[in-house]
Order: structure tokens, then C-alpha cells, then sequence
């Protein structure tokens, strides 16, 4: 042993310093990286991410206008039912695809020293571009229908913010999960199904009884979406306060973001120093 | 600070880490919901026991073992990746890990993205990432192929990219693990510079291998791992001696299940074969230059009429180095009567370069009935031969090197 080791340290742990820049950093070059793969990859590339909500609004539109002839009382029926496929598109692909993803970049977390929320939060982060790009035909949309832009889109920007932030946390949470629960994949897809039909999707809150709808609206996909809905498409449809019964009960879903947020900090604080070995 | 001894580089003091591997592994809710959320029996298995050192400033450290001794393991937990149970380190200075080359390389994007994403994962910022694009690039020669998707290159070309990156990333602390274990001789032989460069630059690296070579060449001390505990720390040649011993000591186990091999019944049996140094003490390591003996015990079962003695030695690749017999002698060798034994010896100033040898004896009968083989033993021993005159040749003869400078003018007249 040498003598120098009464020193002093002079340093902490490696990187600590530049902790949270470099934690920014790699997330937003690994996002930028896989839109780039996939989006330049093709020729059709972005088109084709393009093509899945708009076939999915195609399919549902025809089938939930013309053959069950659901929607039609319904103002701006298609509109509604095309912002709300984009909005949940971008959660379901997001946690679809951060589900696996610790495990897929095994590679990556055993050999270079770096947080691993890193991964999912890439992962959402890439999905949140494309909701980014899809928003913007929504917007053509809403406009091509002689809708005038009004002040309260921007209420847009925090329903985003709120549903980036619900994303997140559940691609996180299910990233870390899915370490231990391999089977939280099939988990995870029935719970997508069972979340899409729990949401006003094709559906819209008012012609949910009273009782259920209160229970419905704590679901934030529920509340994000129809305040969206409100803000952007159709004024006399109820607000997500109006619906939860009380602007007050709107502490609900928010507490529901909240807390999983705080869920997913903690398992990776937690997580952080041994996940890499558990892979 | 001043009058009070520099700070060390990187400070590890009494780190021990466990691996924790459960016994019966639920890998899905199903499961775990099943057997219940009881805990499991978990082996524990020890990657690191009560490990210390420290690297001062400016120095190449050796990190030596086998596989399996705890080296990757002590690289991650001094890189991050990895929490220790115990003890501490620390690392003073930027740090950057060279675990494997082109860490994070994504064969859909072109050379310049990938650039920039490996670099940055090492610890570059992006600006300081782009504003080294184009050194990288150079240097890895690969302008022309810049916008080339990776995965249309060949691995070479990989290679060189991944290199390219890393000696651009200018930390103070470099950790490599067997980096160079990739590539071909020309590319090794750059690795190489590229590592006298970054010595001379005085940047402190801890540089993780099993090339005994690389560890005498470059290090300015090695420490050496052994089921996770540092046996021996110390200057690059003893420690590198010792860790081919250690080596050698596990292969000997084998060697000796082997000798409980009953095959005795036959006219002559080698029984075994050692080396022994200049004092005829049997040693399992040799020193080059240095006198030594190879014995070989044979076992006479039944009469024997002039039986042939031969060993031979060969390298660790299976080069036959050197083979000599007992038909050298010019005489016959005898009439030998069963219960007998025979020691037959081979003395010589060892000329061996540094690295494993093995003596593979034989019995045969040249004339007669039963002309052939009696018995014989490949590699019945091995050795080890330590020494500084490393240079890749299997034996280094005793020899003058002259140099003799001829003038142009002597040349034309």
C-alpha cells in the first residue's frame, strides 16, 4: 500500500459532478439516434409511423360511424376520435416499447458507467417526437374542418406535459419491473387493452353513466384526453373538471401521475447500483 | 496541500463485493406468485475479497488473473457499474471505461453519429464530441466510408473507428479491460503506440489483461488477482512470473488425475517427468538463461532389451522446440528386468523465451519382435519459463549482434 492514501479524497464518485448534465445528454443523443433509425432508415420512414394511427382512426371511424352508427350526435366525432388515438398511440407505444428495453440494452449498462432510467426515458423521449410530428396533423385537421385556433389550445401544452409525464413514469416502471417479471410483457399488453377501453377513446365521458364516469375520470389518460378534447375540438363538451364531478376531484388522477412518478424515482434510486449486475 | 504526498489517482481500500445468485431463479410473477413472495435460498458467490491499492498519478497499473479471478469485476466497481459491499474507492481526476471497444455502436446509423454517441458515453460532452469528428475519423483512415452506415463495415473497419474514439476521449483516469484482445497484428501494433503515447502523457491508467507481455511492456507496476484477493502486487515481471505459477498450478491438477491412469500394463511405464533448476531442486518455473534439468522416472514392468529413451519439448502451440534420445549416446542401453526403475535426465542452459513448455517422453524399441512404441507421455510436464527477453521468437540462442556501417563513398569506389 502506499503512503497516499491518508490523503484526502479530492473527488467523489466518478462523473458526480456532471451527474445530471451527462444524464440529459445521453438520453437526448440516444433518442435522437433511434428517430433517426427510424425515420431515415426507410423511405417511407416517417409515413409509415404516420400510417398506424391514422389506419387505426380509419378502421374505428368506419366501423364506429357507419356500422354501429355510434357518434353521429356526437360534434366533431372523427376529430375527437383522431386526437384521442394520437394521444394514446404515444402511451401505448412508448411503454410497449420501454418494456424491454433495460433488458435489450444490457450491453450498453454493463460496460459504460451511466444511470439506467437513462434507457427508458430515451425511449419515451423518441416516442414523444412522433407525438410531436402526429400532433401537427391533427392540427391540419382540426383546421381543414373550419375549426378557428383558439386561445385554449394552449391548455394543450400541460395536458402534454402531464402525459409525457405519466408516460414516463410507466415506462419506467414496467423498464424495471420486467428485470425481475419477465412475464410483465403479456401483462402489460392485456393491461394496454383493458386501459384503452377504460379510456373515452372511441367513446366520449357524457354517455358514461354518472356513477362510472367519476370512477373512469380518476384513470389521467381519461382526463388528459378529454380535457385535450375540450380544450381543442369541441368547447360544449364537458370539461375533465365537469365530468370528475368537481374541479377538486381533478387531485385524483394528477395524484395518480404523481405517485407513480415518485414509485419509479424511488425503485431506480434504489435499483441504480445494482441493476446492472441483476440483468 | 503543499509538502503533504500527491494524491493518488485512484484509492481503493478493503472492497469486498458479493454476488448474491439465488438458488432457484423465478424469473416471472407467475412463478413468484406461485412459491410465494418467500425468499429463496441464495448462494453467495465472493467477486472481490478485502482488495486495496492505490495508483499514483501518471501511472500504468496492471490488473493480471485469470479468468474468473475478479479483474472485470474490479473494473466495474472502480467504473460505477457495479456497488461495492464494502470498503471504498476513489478516483480523482475525469474518468473515462474502456470496457469494449465501440460501446453503444448502432449498425443503422453512419460513422459520424456513432461517433458521437460512443464519445459521449465515454464522457465527452456533445460539443466536444462533434468538434472530434473529424480527428476520429482521420485518424480510424475511414473518410471516405463517413457516411457509410456501420453496419456495412468491415470489422476491421469497425475496430478502428472504436479505437479511434477512445484515444480521443482525453480523461486523466483511463480503466481498459483486454482491449486489445481485438484486431489484427498491425492494428495491435498501433494499440500499442497509442499506449506508450498516453504513458508518456502521464495520464494514469489501470489497464485489465491476461497478455503477461502487454503488462511487462507497458506497466510501471501489476497487481494480481486470485479468486477475487490480490495475491501479489508489485513490479510487472514477478508479478507476471507468479501469475504464470498460479497458472501452472491449476493445470498441474490436471496433469495429475491424468497420471492415476492405470495403463501399467505394459513392458515400460513413465511413471513421471519434472524439471528440476541448477540446485536439483523441482521447480515449476524456470528462469531463461539459467541451467536446468528435465527428469524422467520410467517403470520396468517386464524384460527389456535396449529400449530407446526420447523426450521432446514443445511450446504451448504444440512446436516441437527441442528432442533428443538416448540412441544419441551411441551404445545400447541395456537389458532391464522387471520391478526395475529408470531415471533418465536431460541437462541444458534453458534458451527458452518466456511461456509454457511441456516434456513429452517416450519408450520405444527400435529393433526386435516387438519394434515400437512402448509407452509415451505427451506433455507428462509442464514448465513455465519466466524472463525478460521477450520477443515472440520460441528460443533465444546466445548470439552477437554487429552492426557494420558501410559509406556511400566505399560503396562507389
Amino acid at each position: 500500500m502506499s503512503a497516499t492514501t491518508s490523503a484526502p479524497a479530492l473527488a467523489g464518485r466518478p462523473q458526480s459532478d456532471r451527474g445530471w448534465r451527462r444524464f440529459a445528454t445521453i438520453t437526448l443523443t440516444l433518442a435522437k439516434n433511434e428517430f433517426k433509425v427510424r425515420y431515415f432508415g426507410s423511405v417511407l420512414g416517417y409515413l409509415w409511423s404516420l400510417m398506424r394511427p391514422l389506419m387505426v382512426f380509419g378502421v374505428l371511424y368506419v366501423v364506429f360511424t357507419h356500422v354501429v352508427r355510434f357518434g353521429g350526435d356526437i360534434q366533431n366525432y372523427p376529430l375527437k376520435l383522431l386526437l384521442a388515438i394520437v394521444l394514446w398511440s404515444f402511451f401505448a407505444e412508448a411503454t410497449g416499447q420501454s418494456i424491454a428495453s433495460l433488458v435489450q440494452r444490457e450491453g450498453l449498462l454493463r460496460k459504460v458507467p451511466f444511470p439506467p432510467a437513462v434507457i427508458p426515458l430515451s425511449v419515451a423521449l423518441t416516442s414523444s417526437f412522433n407525438l410531436g410530428l402526429n400532433l401537427v396533423v391533427v392540427i391540419v385537421f382540426v383546421l381543414v374542418t373550419g375549426i378557428a385556433p383558439a386561445l385554449s389550445w394552449l391548455e394543450l401544452l400541460p395536458l402534454l406535459l402531464l402525459l409525457i409525464a405519466l408516460t414516463v413514469a410507466v415506462s419506467m416502471l414496467l423498464a424495471v419491473l420486467y428485470v425481475p417479471f419477465r412475464d410483465m410483457a403479456p401483462i402489460w399488453e392485456v393491461a394496454t387493452q383493458m386501459l384503452f377501453w377504460g379510456t373515452p377513446i372511441i367513446y366520449v365521458i357524457e354517455t358514461v353513466p354518472k356513477g362510472a364516469r367519476e370512477i373512469l375520470m380518476a384513470n389521467p389518460l381519461a382526463a388528459i384526453i378529454e380535457q385535450a378534447r375540450h380544450a381543442m375540438i369541441d368547447p360544449s363538451a364537458p370539461s375533465a373538471a365537469a365530468s370528475s364531478g368537481g374541479a377538486v376531484r381533478l387531485l385524483i388522477p394528477l395524484a395518480v401521475v404523481a405517485i407513480l412518478l415518485a414509485l419509479s424515482l424511488v425503485l431506480y434510486r434504489r435499483a441504480r447500483s445494482t441493476l446492472a449486475e441483476r440483468l | 496541500m503543499a509538502g503533504e504526498p500527491q494524491a493518488a489517482a485512484i484509492t481503493v481500500e478493503h472492497v469486498s463485493k458479493r454476488f448474491r445468485v439465488p438458488k432457484e431463479r423465478y424469473g416471472t410473477l407467475k412463478e413468484r406468485a406461485l412459491h410465494g413472495f418467500r425468499r429463496g435460498g441464495y448462494e453467495t458467490l465472493e467477486g472481490l475479497h478485502d482488495v486495496s491499492f492505490s495508483v499514483q498519478p501518471g501511472e500504468f497499473f496492471g490488473v493480471v488473473g485469470r479468468n474468473g479471478s475478479g479483474k472485470s469485476t474490479l473494473l466495474k466497481c472502480l467504473a460505477g457499474i457495479y456497488s461495492t459491499d464494502e470498503g471504498s474507492i476513489r478516483v480523482d481526476g475525469r474518468m473515462s471505461t474502456f470496457i469494449e471497444l465501440g460501446v453503444g455502436f448502432n449498425p443503422d446509423l453512419a460513422a459520424e453519429d456513432n461517433v458521437v454517441l460512443n464519445a459521449i458515453l465515454l464522457g465527452l460532452s456533445p460539443s466536444e464530441a462533434r468538434r472530434r469528428v473529424d480527428a476520429v475519423i482521420d485518424f480510424a483512415e475511414l473518410r471516405e466510408f463517413k457516411d457509410m452506415k456501420l453496419k456495412n463495415y468491415s470489422s476491421g473497419m469497425y475496430v478502428r473507428l472504436a479505437f479511434a474514439v477512445m484515444i480521443q476521449v482525453d480523461a486523466e483516469v483511463l480503466l481498459i479491460d483486454e482491449v486489445l484482445a481485438v484486431g489484427d497484428a498491425a492494428f495491435q501494433h498501433k494499440c500499442y503506440r497509442e499506449f506508450n503515447r498516453m504513458r508518456e502523457d502521464g495520464r494514469t491508467i489501470l489497464f485489465v489483461t491476461h497478455d503477461m507481455s502487454a503488462v511487462n511492456r507497458f506497466c510501471h507496476r501489476a497487481l494480481l488477482l486470485e479468486r477475487g484477493r490480490v495475491v501479489s502486487m508489485g513490479i510487472p515481471h514477478e508479478v507476471s512470473g507468479e501469475y504464470l505459477a498460479v497458472n501452472f498450478r491449476h493445470e498441474r491438477k490436471v496433469d495429475a488425475t491424468e497420471a492415476t491412469d492405470p495403463l501399467r500394463d505394459r513392458a515400460a511405464f513413465i511413471a513421471e517427468a519434472w524439471f528440476e533448476d541448477e540446485r536439483g531442486e523441482r521447480v515449476e518455473f524456470l528462469t531463461q538463461g539459467q541451467s536446468c534439468v528435465c527428469r524422467v522416472r520410467v517403470e520396468i514392468n517386464w524384460e527389456l532389451h535396449d529400449p530407446t529413451f526420447v523426450l521432446a519439448i514443445e511450446s504451448e502451440g504444440g512446436a516441437r522446440v527441442f528432442a533428443t534420445s538416448s540412441a544419441w549416446l551411441g551404445q545400447e542401453t541395456g537389458s532391464f528386468t522387471a520391478g526395475e526403475q529408470v531415471v533418465f535426465s536431460v541437462t541444458f542452459d534453458n534458451p527458452l523465451a518466456p511461456g509454457r513448455y511441456y516434456i513429452s517422453p517416450q519408450v520405444t524399441l527400435l529393433t526386435g519382435p516387438q519394434a515400437g512404441v512402448v509407452d509415451r507421455r505427451d506433455r507428462a510436464a509442464a514448465t513455465v519459463v519466466t524472463g525478460t527477453d521477450d520477443d515472440g521468437a520460441l528460443v533465444s540462442i546466445p548470439h552477437d549482434f554487429t552492426l557494420e556501417r558501410i559509406s556511400a563513398r566505399e560503396l562507389s569506389a
